[in-house]
């Protein structure tokens, strides 16, 4: 396959950056887009120009390393991660437009990477529960219906790619943050902190500078682990909820 | 509590569900109220003089009618200055667009800002033309029927009437269904069904709205 390429390509996160048009030649349609990228680098480091700067880590979509908005979809237009989409969703001569996540709380760093550590701050203000380290406890020492369970697990499915926020017109983390929240608040587990957690992450994830929800959906479009619009709506509830109870106090 | 709830988010976004679902209780009733015009002058503008002795003796003359208009005008001051302040945020949030445009979300999600900014108009020029009369020239206070007819015999006081109530069912359509997820009564079980009820209100709003310019202009009413 031969493809033309427009990527953003942006110095540091102070320079101004622009969309740059690559060529690439010899592209097989089994290759993942990131490979057909590593492609284009090696082209681009045997000229001596600047390789372009991308995050990737397991290639198997379930790190949540990979990025990337691709003809305007984040992860591009099958329901996957980066990593795993592969070169046959697009035809022979096809131009492909690839640009970073678009949010303030997710500044440019270099090319099509960006910083998404405003997600682990998210994490850190409630994404925990609290039980004593050491050998892994019995089992069934803690009952758990088996609907709780399958939401649990539904929400912790959730990467933290980010392609939620970058979808988002309004650049919001509801999506993200929601599934956090919802994975640990129907456990046991995560009872004591039911009303600090919800409380807390959605304290932080408005410091951090995302946008609120308008319900436009597209968040769970494009997540790539089918992380569902009403998780959104369940952490609406819990929230609520929370500060009910902590306004009783 | 207020001060959580004021500051953040999803608190905000509390205050446009329980402001708006308010407007739209008073939109199902004033819509009601608004179909006793086919029934003549006679009757229109006794339910007009109604309005004003609610409650009595309870309430004294036009009191329930004062309430009303104070909820009325908390709840649309509430619901503005909630929606300014996440507007900004929102354009805050995401301040570079993609290169590669796409069409996204629907129609009525995308129509909630611009749409709510031609409701707010509307309403200001609503309570000037009908209520107050100060931009209604012959305007007869205790008239309401006439003045109606009045209004609706211009061709842009039908305008700005029937672009108004598209604006609001498409605002209704989205607006509900969102206060559902909002309020977190909304479900996977559920979502048909509000999704139904949004649809229905919004279609019975502007259609129930604009029965009457659509009256006066076929000559049904006059």
């Amino acid at each position: 396959m031969k493809l033309t390429l427009r990527v953003w390509r942006q110095k540091n996160a102070d320079a101004d950056g622009t969309m740059s048009t690559y060529e690439v030649d010899g592209i097989s349609p089994d290759m993942s887009f990131l490979e057909m990228l590593d492609t284009l680098n090696e082209e681009l480091i045997l000229r001596g120009e600047d390789p372009v700067a991308f995050d990737h880590d397991c290639r198997e979509g379930i790190c949540g390393a990979c990025s990337l908005v691709i003809n305007g979809d984040a992860h591009g237009p099958e329901r996957t991660t980066t990593c795993q989409l592969h070169m046959r969703s697009f035809k022979d001569g096809d131009t492909i437009d690839v640009e970073p996540w678009r949010a303030s709380a997710f500044p440019v760093i270099k090319d099509l990477v960006v910083d998404r550590s405003a997600f682990d701050r998210i994490i850190q203000a409630g994404g925990y529960i609290t039980a004593p380290t050491g050998a892994a406890p019995e089992a069934h020492a803690t009952p758990v219906p088996k609907p709780d369970a399958d939401f649990a697990f539904e929400h912790a499915e959730c990467i933290g790619c980010g392609a939620c926020v970058a979808a988002c017109p309004n650049g919001a983390a509801m999506l993200f943050t929601s599934a956090k929240i919802n994975h640990l608040n129907v456990l046991p587990q995560g009872a004591p902190e039911r009303e600090t957690r919800v409380l807390d992450m959605v304290e932080r994830m408005d410091e951090e500078g995302f946008g609120g929800c308008t319900l436009a959906g597209e968040c769970a479009t494009a997540c790539p682990k089918g992380i569902p619009l009403m998780s959104i709506t369940q952490m609406n509830k819990e929230w609520l909820r929370a500060t009910r109870r902590v306004g009783k106090r | 509590m207020a001060r959580t709830v004021w500051d953040s988010t999803v608190g905000k976004k509390t205050v446009m569900a329980v402001s708006g679902l308010i407007m739209l209780l008073y939109l199902v009733v004033h819509m009601i109220g608004n179909l006793k015009i086919f029934f003549g002058a006679g009757e229109f503008d006794h339910y007009a003089h109604w309005l004003r002795t609610v409650g009595e003796p309870f309430m004294h003359y036009e009191w329930t009618l004062w309430l009303v208009r104070v909820v009325l005008v908390a709840a649309v001051v509430a619901h503005a200055v909630s929606a300014y302040q996440l507007s900004r945020r929102d354009i805050r949030a995401r301040p570079s667009k993609y290169v590669h445009k796409k069409p996204r979300a629907s129609y009525a999600t995308r129509t909630m800002r611009w749409g709510g900014i031609i409701l707010g108009l509307f309403i200001v020029w609503h309570i000037l033309d009908l209520t107050t009369g100060t931009v209604h020239p012959g305007f007869r206070p205790g008239h309401p029927y006439q003045n109606v007819v009045d209004t609706f015999s211009t061709w842009y006081g039908n305008v700005i009437y029937i672009v108004a109530m598209l604006a609001l069912g498409l605002h209704v359509r989205h607006g509900f269904w969102s206060a559902a997820q909002t309020l977190g009564v909304g479900s996977r079980r559920r979502d048909r069904a509000l999704k139904t009820v949004a649809d229905v209100l919004a279609l019975l709003l502007t259609a129930g709205f604009i029965a009457v310019p659509v009256g006066v202009m076929t000559g049904v009413v006059s």
